[in-house]
């Protein structure tokens, strides 16, 4: 994993661990919505609660192929490269 | 799990919540004695759900031209308006709806959902982006996803938010398309226009804007929520519906860009659905003038928005921001609102149940939509109906 992946990936643990409020231990394999029982709604703003963290956009056609947080690194990691 | 296994369990899940009684999803009108009335498990039952916001359904001349209209072209064109679907009468409606919006290109379109639908798609596409208000009806939605473009949703209502969204874009912002809504289906709430257009300027976005619940309702001649926030000529794109306001069924939309006469062979659920019957069209175009030359209907209707909304409220009921025809109720746990939907319909009212996720912040809503037809006494045999029900939750069990 490279290392903004790394940064991504220890950032996005400890938000996910802050907003989901979950005791769940928060893994790469964990899938985000059947793991931590969350609804689409709630996904929705989880995301928007990312997006502004990293100061970037989620396109909600790139969330079908986001299923775990190791899905969800890669893809903020790729949005953060891309930033203008 | 198998694709049918799938829908069987579904089918059973469905099954379980429908052996009491009639479901909220599945009311069957068998009678109806007027636009607010009709009958429901053979009980007289007044309608608070039913978008029918001028109550022009049963109006004489909408009734009458789309008679005629069916006596002179039959029921049906059986094509597209690509094909053999384009008659005058389509033609017609199209040149009153641009007539009516003072602009000089309009399309009409077989259902509101299919304006939405053929209109996104046409518009954008791959390495497109379109920035949406995340409360944006399905159609909306439906039709970005199909579209292929990039879809980012902002924070309801919030143009601070679309504005961060449209930064992040950088070079993007400007092949960019914002979607809003007049009037928001779910909560009534209008958008907040005025501060959207000035974002949308900034980044030189277009706009469109669905007034599907805003046909009819605002402004001074009835063009909605674009003509009260006086920002028309700043609008790229409006599409509506005929499903409401227009008492028929079908959509549309106009703009000031020669570019929609073009978009109407670029788009796919406008080339592939047959076009809308003889009658609609009729009905739609006597519905759209009654519009344009009765706006008492308008008035009623804001009238009796005013008095079941203030009605609620005084019976402690937490109610969606502000006064619309679209009032809705929060009503709390899904066991609360199914229980409180089922004793109004006992009492002989019909609103529509709303549950998440097709509801805003997973709530779980009685929706009422007032018609300018609803009279005083109706309107109050439905408080009372409210005032009936257990006293409403206190708020820390609505949230």
């Amino acid at each position: 994993m490279s290392s903004q992946c790394d940064d991504a990936k220890s950032e996005l643990i400890s938000l996910l661990n802050k907003l989901t409020k979950t005791d769940i231990e928060i893994t790469e394999s964990l899938h985000i919505m059947n793991d931590l029982d969350l609804d689409s709604v709630m996904v929705m703003e989880l995301m928007m609660e990312l997006e502004d963290h990293f100061d970037i956009s989620i396109p909600l056609n790139t969330l079908p192929d986001v299923n775990t947080v190791a899905d969800l690194i890669q893809e903020i990691s790729k949005l953060k490269n891309q930033t203008p | 799990m198998s694709l049918l296994s799938r829908i069987q369990k579904f089918a059973q899940q469905h099954a379980d919540s429908d052996n009491s009684f009639t479901a909220p999803l599945g009311a069957v009108i068998e009678h109806l004695y007027s636009a607010t009335e009709g009958s429901i498990n053979g009980r007289r039952t007044i309608l608070v759900g039913t978008n029918n916001y001028l109550g022009l359904t049963f109006d004489n001349n909408c009734i009458n031209a789309s008679n005629h209209a069916t006596r002179s072209y039959g029921t049906g064109t059986t094509g597209s308006r690509l094909a053999n679907g384009s008659y005058a009468g389509h033609q017609a409606l199209e040149h009153d709806l641009a007539n009516f919006y003072g602009v000089d290109y309009s399309i009409v379109f077989s259902t509101g959902y299919t304006a939405n639908l053929g209109m996104i798609t046409a518009l954008v596409g791959k390495g497109d982006t379109i920035v949406l208000d995340e409360h944006c009806h399905a159609s909306i939605y439906d039709g970005c996803m199909l579209s292929g473009a990039d879809i980012i949703h902002f924070r309801h209502n919030n143009a601070e938010d679309l504005d961060k969204r449209l930064r992040r874009l950088g070079d993007k912002a400007s092949s960019t398309v914002i979607i809003v809504e007049g009037i928001y289906s779910m909560l009534g709430d209008r958008a907040r226009l005025a501060e959207i257009i000035e974002v949308k300027k900034k980044y030189e976005a277009l706009i469109l804007i669905d007034e599907a619940h805003s046909l009819g309702v605002l402004g001074e001649s009835g063009r909605g929520l674009s003509q009260e926030a006086n920002v028309e000529k700043d609008i790229d794109f409006i599409t509506g519906t005929f499903s409401k306001s227009l008492a028929g069924i079908g959509g549309y939309c106009v703009s000031q860009h020669q570019e929609l006469d073009v978009l109407r062979y670029l788009s796919r659920p406008y080339i592939f659905t047959a076009s809308p019957s003889p009658g609609t069209i009729a009905s739609t175009r006597a519905a759209l003038e009654i519009i344009k030359t009765t706006p008492s209907l308008r008035e009623r209707l804001w009238e009796n928005a005013h008095r079941l909304y203030d009605g609620l409220l005084s019976l402690g009921y937490e109610l969606s921001p502000e006064v619309s025809p679209v009032i809705a109720v929060n009503v709390g746990s899904p066991d609360n609102a199914l229980s409180m939907w089922k004793k109004l319909f006992d009492r002989g009212i019909y609103v529509n149940l709303v549950m998440p996720p097709a509801t805003p912040n997973s709530k779980c809503l009685l929706r009422c939509s007032v018609s300018a037809a609803h009279s005083n006494a109706q309107l109050d045999v439905v408080l009372d109906a409210f005032a009936n029900l257990q006293n409403p939750l206190p708020k820390e069990q609505l949230a």
